[in-house]
């Protein structure tokens, strides 16, 4: 038997794996990329805990299955938009699209 | 209509066409003129029903035709204005009406009505003649209309309410202001042709010199205001009043002087102020600079009338105080200026050139002679000479005018460039202008006391008889001989302009002048002869009874004590005739044969007293020395330069410096370090703020992350530590 | 230990190492690559979880889809970027930092929490779990609004995608 606090640890893991590619990353794909990893990792909080504390209501599922479809909305437009800028600008490095300053 | 409604109405005309003429009529000269005689007419027509409804009524003294109405309120009385009409203003009403009628018509003529615009006319300036072209094409200058010509009927409108308004007054103030509205008008007549810088110079003179006079009769005015507490006649006049006036001395104990002596002193010097006695005479020689008619109505008929009529109005007062017949010191002091003016005037007359200055110094010297009088009590020969002279008076100066006109047509007609006022000009005129002679030599003779057929015989014999009567010598002789002089510059007058033969072209071409200046003359000559039959004293040899004396009786009346007429004494008769004759006599031989050039022969016979007799004794120069110059400092230098300029703009200059200075000083040590560096310190601060954290906002998407979380866990871990240690 | 739990370690292992080359990696189709093994080692764990459905929706969706969307863009913006640069800002030392403190933060509060080391509790019916899926799915009383809601996100998503990725009319 596996204790949630495996699973919950692993997500944990997965999540500050990802937010460190956010962070550093400087191709704008790969924050992108990295941002799924994050979306993963919540997925995978929200199954286990559905498994580990209710596993008789179906409440967990609905919710992963809304994150599931709210994540492949936001990597479709988030792509088009660096698509857009890469036809615009030449560039997807994420620290050269610095107009909204000062 | 009621004589009381009617007496109030009578200075209404004069002021309505005042009014008319200056805010519509101006233009129209026809309409003007109109509506200024009209005016006169209607006055005119009401004195005359008043004076027969007057010398009708039986007693006027006693029950004057009077009313009054409460004008201005004072605590618990009122100050009360009104008419009077007593024998006294009945007569005074009488000349006063006839002359301003005469003369409204004369100035018709006198100005040029009918005469063509002059081209180089201005108003201000004397009309120069205007060229007309006759049928042939020659060309003719003929006199021009006067281009002020609306203005002049309306001023002398104005000046008809003044003497009307002063004439019915029942009280001494609005007695004063018809006095000084004569004033004004006065000035703004003199000055009539305002360009002139002679005639600028006489209408100050004259209102200034008058000033003076006023100034002294104000005091008075106000001095009896406050001893009586009212200024009407009837209350100044009642005896016991007149008692109390003479019993109290004077403020302060002036002189010696009772509260009615002093007052009298007072009221005399408007007098000497209007009638232009010595020493403030200087003024109406002067006055001549301004129109003729002017000159006839103000200096010679009314105006200079109006200071003799304020003396005999006031002399119960100014008797006041007197014991058995006693000359009270105003009656002395009038009898010293009257008389020693009346001799002056004469012995300057006789020197002068200019036809209207004879008149001026005759008129003076007559004044002089009615101020004498009434300083020696004779009260009625005084008010007799006053209307006998208004009307030869007149005459002779609308005669004076006449005849200038009739030389100026000579003028312009030959172009001569000489004088037309100037009598060694003229000569042989009365065969040029015949009605004009004979009317002069009426006047002429009346101002003379020609005996029996004039006017001035009888009034001039009265004055002279009431003299000797009372044994006032030194007064007889003064006047006599002032009389001499008076009957030896009058006959030099008519010799040198009218007799003889023309002495330059422009008196060959004289012509005589229009009826509407010719008719005056006649009317007033008829005055001049017939009026002094009024007078004749009962006890006169042979046609003394033949008419009442009724200048006597009536005027006599308007006293409170009946003046008894004196016995008659042969001596001042024959002393006036004498002296009429003797000088009519002297003056026509010596000027006879005047000659075109030659000098007045009076020069060699006196010499050097000729020269100072035209120099006028030389009082305008002492005046000038003595009164204008320092004035003109004192308001110049004084008060102009040193006082205003620098005292009182120093200290403004000062009081600026200093502002100025404490401003710079706020404005540099306060204003810009404190209030400005602190405006700027913030604004920089802010900026230099901005600038600096302006920095974080990069514009980088995993920047802002960063920063987001480092706060979030930072709050996180403070939650969580602070949640742990409970 | 049992044979459920080797499996979840080896597979954790797998996933994770995939994971941390996912963001080190220099090569942008490495690194999409690598994020197929992640998504492929999440799905093992779906399984694991009783939840199968999830894993086929995991496989199909994220693999098949949004990895391949991945390799599109990369492949679409190719050029610019050269293989051989650095991978990371110059602060990564920043971005490991705050990665390691949030982990650190979660850890502390998961130790302080009690159903932390919990077993799983036993399921009755395992294979009726789609059907009540799909029925709380579209019942007005379950979650019919999310999913409804999802849908139009889903579509505007789309929506917005074709606009703003489309080529400008000149």
């Amino acid at each position: 038997m596996i204790p949630l606090s495996w699973y919950l640890t692993f997500a944990a893991i997965l999540f500050c794996i990802g937010l460190y590619g956010v962070l550093v990353r400087k191709n704008a794909i790969a924050i992108l990329m990295s941002i799924e990893l994050m979306l993963n990792s919540v997925i995978i909080n929200l199954i286990s805990f559905w498994r580990y504390r209710a596993p008789e209501g179906i409440s967990g599922q609905a919710f992963a299955i809304v994150v599931f479809a709210v994540a492949a909305a936001e990597v479709s437009v988030g792509l088009a938009l660096i698509i857009s800028i890469y036809r615009r600008r030449k560039s997807v490095v994420a620290e050269d699209m610095n107009l909204m300053k000062w | 209509m009621s004589t009381d409604l009617l007496v109030w109405l009578l200075p209404l005309p004069p002021l309505l066409a005042f009014f008319l003429i200056i805010l519509l009529t101006n233009r129209y000269k026809a309409f003007s003129h109109s509506i200024a005689i009209g005016a006169a007419l209607l006055s005119w027509l009401g004195s005359m029903v008043v004076f027969f409804r007057a010398i009708n009524t039986e007693h006027l003294n006693l029950n004057p035709f009077s009313s009054a109405i409460n004008w201005i309120p004072t605590g618990d009385t009122w100050l009360q204005v009104g008419i009077w009409v007593d024998p006294l203003t009945a007569v005074t009403l009488f000349f006063v009406s006839w002359t301003v009628l005469m003369i409204f018509i004369y100035s018709v003529g006198y100005h040029n009505y009918g005469q063509p615009q002059g081209e180089h006319d201005q108003k201000g300036l004397q009309p120069h003649g205007a060229s007309i072209a006759d049928e042939h094409g020659h060309k003719h200058i003929v006199p021009s209309i006067e281009p002020m010509y609306s203005r002049f009927f309306a001023f002398i409108g104005l000046f008809a309410f003044g003497m009307y308004t002063l004439v019915v007054s029942d009280n001494l103030l609005t007695l004063f202001i018809g006095w000084e509205i004569m004033g004004l008008c006065s000035y703004l007549l003199i000055g009539f042709w305002y360009q002139k810088p002679t005639a600028r110079a006489a209408m100050i003179k004259a209102f200034l010199t008058t000033r003076v006079g006023d100034v002294f009769m104000l005091l008075g005015i106000a001095y009896l205001y406050t001893a009586i507490g009212s200024l009407s006649f009837s209350d100044i006049f009642k005896p016991e009043t007149l008692h109390i006036l003479a019993q109290t001395p004077a403020l302060g104990g002036f002189l010696g002087l009772s509260a009615a002596g002093l007052i009298g002193i007072l009221l005399f010097f408007g007098t000497v102020g209007k009638s232009a006695q010595w020493p403030l005479h200087v003024w109406l020689p002067d006055a001549m600079e301004g129109p003729t008619p002017v000159s006839a109505m103000i200096h010679a008929a009314t105006m200079v009338s109006a200071g003799v009529y304020l003396v005999i109005r006031m002399f119960p007062l100014l008797q006041a105080g007197s014991v058995h017949g006693q000359l009270t010191p105003p009656m002395m002091l009038m009898t010293i200026i009257g008389a020693f003016t009346a001799i002056f005037a004469a012995t300057i007359a006789i020197a002068q050139n200019d036809i209207k200055r004879v008149l001026a110094y005759s008129t003076i010297s007559q004044l002089g002679y009615m101020i004498a009088a009434l300083g020696i009590g004779a009260y009625v020969a005084a008010a007799f000479h006053l209307v006998t002279h208004a009307f030869f008076k007149a005459l002779l100066f609308l005669g004076s005018g006449s005849v200038i006109h009739g030389v100026e047509h000579g003028v312009l007609h030959t172009g001569e460039n000489v004088d037309p006022q100037d009598m060694f000009n003229m000569g042989g005129l009365r065969k040029k202008m015949p009605i004009t002679f004979w009317t002069f030599l009426i006047g002429g003779l009346a101002l003379s006391g020609f005996p029996l057929i004039t006017a001035g015989f009888w009034s001039k014999d009265e004055i002279l008889a009431d003299a000797f009567g009372h044994g006032h010598w030194v007064v007889f002789i003064i006047l006599a001989l002032a009389a001499l002089l008076t009957a030896f510059y009058t006959m030099r007058q008519i010799t040198l302009t009218f007799l003889g033969n023309p002495r330059t072209k422009s008196a060959e071409h004289a012509q005589e002048t229009h009826w509407t200046m010719t008719l005056p003359l006649i009317i007033l000559g008829v005055f001049a002869i017939a009026l002094g039959w009024s007078g004749i004293s009962e006890s006169f040899p042979l046609i003394g009874g033949i008419l009442p004396n009724f200048v006597h009786e009536f005027v006599g009346s308007t006293l409170a004590e009946f003046p008894e007429a004196l016995p008659f004494s042969v001596w001042p008769l024959l002393v006036s005739i004498l002296v009429s004759l003797g000088g009519l006599t002297a003056g026509w031989l010596v000027y006879r044969n005047q000659k075109v050039g030659a000098e007045d022969p009076l020069k060699r016979a006196l010499g050097p007293v000729y020269t100072v007799l035209k120099n006028k004794y030389y009082f305008d120069e002492l005046y000038n020395i003595i009164f204008v110059r320092p004035a003109y400092w004192m308001a110049d230098t004084f008060t102009n330069q040193i006082l205003d300029r620098k005292i009182i703009d120093g200290i403004l200059h000062f009081i600026a410096r200093i502002a100025s200075s404490v401003g710079g000083i706020l404005r540099n040590y306060f204003d810009k370090p404190i209030v400005n560096g602190f405006g700027d310190f913030v604004g920089e601060g802010v900026k230099k703020v901005g600038r600096n954290l302006k920095i974080i906002q990069t514009g980088r998407v995993q920047q802002y992350l960063i920063m987001a979380l480092i706060l979030a866990f930072g709050a996180m871990f403070f939650f969580v530590f602070t949640s742990l240690q409970h | 230990m049992t044979a459920q739990q080797i499996i979840f370690l080896v597979v954790a292992a797998v996933t994770l190492i995939a994971g941390i080359s996912v963001v080190t990696s220099r090569n942008l189709i490495h690194s999409a690559l690598w994020l197929i093994l992640t998504l492929a080692g999440v799905a093992v764990f779906y399984v694991l979880l009783n939840a199968g459905f999830f894993a086929v929706i995991q496989v199909v969706v994220y693999i098949g889809a949004i990895a391949i969307l991945f390799i599109f863009a990369v492949m679409l913006t190719r050029r610019v970027m050269q293989d051989t640069g650095p991978q990371s800002n110059s602060y990564w030392w920043l971005g490991a930092l705050i990665a390691l403190l949030l982990f650190a933060g979660i850890a502390l509060i998961f130790t302080n929490w009690q159903g932390f080391k919990a077993l799983p509790p036993v399921m009755l019916d395992q294979s009726g779990k789609l059907v009540q899926l799909g029925l709380s799915l579209v019942s007005p009383d379950k979650y019919l609004l999310p999913f409804e809601l999802a849908s139009v996100l889903l579509v505007a998503g789309m929506i917005g995608a074709i606009y703003v990725a489309g080529e400008k009319k000149q």
